[in-house]
């Protein structure tokens, strides 16, 4: 911890947390060579300027550099689909894709993901028409209270992507990452498999 | 009036929810929006003496730090901070004083802005304390409870202890059988998805936006008015969306107190959002700790029941439900004697969480009717028919509607329920022990009085406006498909407006009352707007309806038109042009009927199968069949998507779910969800949701309610399954694999 005076500092227990509460297989999802192409730091105000590309559009910000990717997308974009349910990786609220990958967008730095092209729930659906996966939730009511759908949904559509879930077993473990308090699981189960067989 | 009630329809609100532009309360944003970040004691109870506040002011962007020592006014009276459905005492009262009541509790706001760092200024914040010692756990307690206080009217009677029958000491001393057992459930918290959050929007003049995560907007409307001594014109709170609650948003939270207070304070917008661990410092459902006695006689028919229960609460307020009434009124029993005390522990208050008090005293009864089953040598299911009762057995009265009978019948043939073997440990599958247990449930059919308004336009559109809430249960839905019946009308002519303050009153969205309110309610103000619609009709040229009656007409396909003769219809379109407009509007408040001379409940039977891993003790539950006795079922989708989701709730109440205390500190030791086991996807497998036919003309439309009956029993339902398939009879919840480990 650093004096107030040189501005804000990194929190290190967050990160512990990540080891230890992560659920979501892939949340630790440094992109390879972050390091690299780190972002520059913006003078003195300790702020940061990131570049990155969400749905499809790019956003330059100068943020802090403590903005996570979730709070990026809720208090800056307003993208508020992506929702907050424990900002300690243990929910899976806030997945989020990172070119493709399903991550927990609560557990990464927004500086993290310069250059990265990063889907959220609002740009799943394409041109207005509903992601075989969104008509599936809505199909078989896959949700009550709707507020961890954005994440089951973007974790569907990763966990389609990466093609290991063949069974309902194996869907049920692989979004086991994805907490639904109101315990629509065996609805998301059958509407992920209503998805799988269309797409 | 047919045609959409009683149907399975997705929810209308679902294109909202599964692209993201369902607003919660965190997401409303206004300029120049700050954000607070709570300050929490550590310690349980004792005095503040000092809070240092100069580390967090000196972190740049920071805008001010509010504690009790420079926050704007607030009422200094208990009955200001008293919220609709609060408990009898002294409501906690954020921010007000040095006092520290519990570990957890608020004591100081940073706002800044940005999130950021308002939580690293958090963490700057000094605090010393005086401390004073505290109880935090109940087995401490067990000598100083007090007996839950006696009614002073009616509506309190409904939570105190039925009172006794008969001679039951006696009875228990000489029947044939007797089971006697302590069962325990401990402290849980609601863990609803979304956290806790308060958007106060400062309007210049002084007004206020508010939008909370609430069960009851007016409820927090009038709440914050008490507290702030603000006029309820000056005050409007919005929910329209609403992440989960199951009970924890009955009552206003302290983020909404705090939120406003930075509001009022800095004359701006302020945020406050709950980290998951700040949720641990809420309200809870209260540990319990219950003996049950049951005597019977060699034919499986009860003789005698006691059942005392000791619930927690806080010092400063005293929260209890109807714990022991569940067993009273189940089962035929000549002689029975209840008792409920409260200890009073150094926490926040309980609260409400999902089928409050039935959760608990029916899980343990129904563990108990399952102990004794085995006692007497007879299946479970034959002894809950052997007892069964067609009267309330508190007030001996009869059902509005009981078709409890039927949700044995109907659930244990889906379920195979007769292919059990009775003894323990003799079904098994792959190397897993098989056991199969199941257990009855009951919780209130309750209509609350509700305001409803409609407007209905020429063209067959309309918009239904009522305060209530959408906590996910698939309110928005229900009221639309009654809408579009009353008036005929397609549904996706109905738009609903809800979870504002500014609309028409409504009772908290609890205790599985809402659809029979709200349902009832639209069903009125249609009825006003038909009458309206038909007086205009009356007067027009040549008029086919000039002797028809307002209860022989109806709404269909955009005409007002006679019941007995089809033929006689005028459209709504020309009524309303003759009489020189182009909406009806009509704003109706429909209270429930009395109805003292019978008893309203929800009945469900559960049946469950585990399948126990000998050697490592983990616990599965393979199978989950539900059928329900609700009245009738206005959406056939949403409401098995409650059910489903209430067992869900029985399987982490039955196997994962407990708070833990570390009572040297008072402090909850497994405060977020990874600690706080809650079921994930690969615990639940096959559940089936029966709903048998019940019809009940208690309100018009037959509509008993949903939102508890789910849960009640399943925890016993897995409970006795564990013990069938392990031998192994374990009496305090959740039952984690060390309690059942060694099985063999
Ligand atoms: S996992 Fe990110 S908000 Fe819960
Ligand atoms: S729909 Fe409410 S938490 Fe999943």
């Amino acid at each position: 911890m650093t004096d107030p005076e040189d501005g804000p500092t990194f929190h290190p227990t967050r990160r512990d947390v990540i080891a230890a509460g992560a659920v979501v297989p892939i949340a630790m999802a440094l992109p390879p060579g972050a390091a690299a192409q780190s972002p520059s730091v913006a003078a003195a105000s300790g702020r940061v300027a990131v570049s990155l590309t969400i749905n499809g559009t790019q956003h330059v910000l100068t943020i802090d550099p403590r903005t996570t990717l979730l709070d990026l997308l809720r208090e800056h974009l307003d993208l508020t689909g992506t929702k907050k349910g424990c900002d300690q990786g243990q929910c899976g609220a806030c997945t989020v894709l990172s070119d493709g990958r399903r991550i927990n967008s609560c557990l990464t730095f927004a500086v993290m993901f310069e250059g990265r092209h990063i889907t959220t729930i609002e740009g799943l659906a394409a041109g207005g028409t509903l992601h075989p996966l969104q008509q599936a939730f809505i199909d078989h009511d896959a949700f009550q209270c709707g507020y961890c759908t954005p994440g089951q949904l973007c974790s569907a559509a990763g966990l389609m992507a990466e093609g290991r879930a063949k069974t309902p077993d194996e869907i049920r473990e692989l979004m086991s990452g994805n907490i639904c308090r109101c315990g629509a699981y065996p609805n998301i189960v059958a509407a992920i498999q209503q998805a799988m067989g269309r797409s | 009036m047919a045609g959409y009630i009683g149907t399975s329809q997705s929810r209308i609100d679902g294109v909202k929810k599964v692209t993201g532009a369902a607003k919660y309360a965190a997401e409303f944003n206004a300029p120049g929006l700050a954000y607070g970040s709570i300050v929490a004691s550590t310690i349980a109870k004792g005095r503040i003496v000092h809070i240092d506040t100069s580390g967090a002011k000196r972190v740049p962007s920071v805008i001010d730090v509010i504690t009790h020592q420079n926050r704007p006014s607030m009422a200094d009276n208990d009955k200001a901070y008293k919220d609709d459905v609060a408990p009898l005492g002294s409501p906690f009262r954020p921010l007000y004083d040095n006092r520290v009541m519990f570990n957890g509790q608020p004591i100081a706001l940073v706002v800044a802005e940005t999130s950021e760092v308002a939580r690293d200024a958090a963490s700057r914040i000094r605090v010393e304390y005086t401390e004073e010692p505290h109880v935090t756990n109940l087995f401490q307690q067990l000598d100083a409870t007090i007996s839950v206080p006696q009614p002073t009217n009616p509506s309190e009677a409904v939570f105190t202890p039925p009172s006794a029958r008969g001679t039951p000491e006696q009875a228990l001393a000489s029947a044939a059988v007797r089971h006697e057992g302590t069962y325990y459930v401990p402290i849980e918290n609601h863990n609803a998805m979304e956290l806790f959050t308060a958007t106060a929007v400062y309007e210049p003049g002084g007004k206020l936006t508010v939008y909370n995560k609430t069960q009851g907007v007016q409820n927090v409307q009038r709440y914050v008015c008490g507290v702030f001594g603000m006029k309820p014109e000056d005050v409007r709170v919005l929910s329209p969306f609403m992440g989960g609650g199951f009970g924890s948003g009955l009552r206003p939270n302290f983020e909404v107190v705090l939120a406003v207070q930075a509001a009022l304070a800095l004359r701006r917008p302020v945020r406050v959002v709950l980290t998951r661990p700040q949720m641990y410092a809420l309200g809870y459902r209260p540990a319990m700790l219950q003996r049950i006695a049951i005597g019977a006689n060699s034919g499986g028919t009860l003789d005698a029941i006691t059942h005392d229960v000791i619930t927690v609460t806080s010092q400063n307020e005293t929260f209890f439900r109807q714990e022991t009434g569940w067993s009273a009124l189940l089962y035929k029993s000549a002689n029975a004697t209840y008792a409920h005390r409260l200890a009073r522990l150094d926490r926040p208050t309980s609260s409400d969480q999902r089928a409050p008090g039935a959760a608990t005293a029916v899980y343990a009864l129904e563990c108990a009717m399952d102990e004794l089953a085995v006692a007497l040598k007879i299946d479970p299911l034959d002894l809950r028919m052997r007892c069964y009762s067609d009267r309330d057995q508190i007030r001996d009265r009869p059902y509005s509607s009981k078709a409890l009978r039927e949700c044995y019948a109907q659930g244990a043939a889906a379920f195979g329920w007769d292919k059990r073997n009775p003894a323990p440990r003799s079904m098994r599958d792959d190397g897993d022990l098989v056991g199969w247990g199941m257990a009855t449930g009951v919780w209130d059919a309750t209509q609350m009085p509700i305001t409803v308004r409609i407007a209905l336009s020429a063209i067959g559109h309309a918009e239904v406006a009522c305060a209530t809430s959408d906590i996910g249960t698939g309110t928005y839905t229900i009221m639309a498909q009654v809408a579009a019946d009353s008036l005929g009308i397609p549904l996706e002519n109905v738009s609903i407006k809800l979870g504002d303050s500014a609309l028409p009153p409504s009772p908290v969205e609890g205790g599985s009352w809402i659809a029979a309110s709200v349902s009832n309610g639209i069903a009125t103000t249609a009825a006003a707007i038909r009458e309206n619609l038909l007086q205009i009709a009356k007067t027009m040229p040549n008029t086919p309806l000039a002797n028809v009656g307002p209860d022989d007409v109806a709404l269909a396909g955009g005409d007002l038109v006679s019941r007995l003769d089809a033929t006689r219809a005028v459209a709504i379109v020309d009524v309303m042009q003759h009489g020189g407009i182009d909406r009806i509007a009509q704003e109706k408040t429909t209270s429930p009927v009395q109805d003292e001379d019978r008893a309203h409940n929800t009945h469900s039977a559960t049946f469950a199968e585990v399948k126990v891993d000998e050697q490592l003790g983990v616990i599965r539950v393979a199978r989950v069949v539900s059928a329900v006795a609700a009245g009738r079922i206005l959406n056939t989708k949403t409401a098995a998507s409650q059910i489903l989701g209430s067992v869900v709730w029985g399987i982490g109440m039955a196997l994962q779910e407990e708070t833990l205390i570390d009572h040297r500190f008072g402090r909850v030791m497994n405060a977020n969800i990874a600690e706080y086991h809650v079921p994930v996807n690969a615990d639940v497998y096959d559940i089936k949701v029966i709903f048998v036919d019940e019809p009940d003309d208690s309100n018009p439309l037959g509509v008993k309610g949903l939102g508890e009956i789910g849960l009640v029993g399943v925890a016993a339902a897995i409970a006795n399954a564990v013990y069938h398939a392990t031998g192994k009879r374990v009496r305090d919840l959740p039952i984690t694999l060390d309690k059942v480990i060694g099985v063999a």
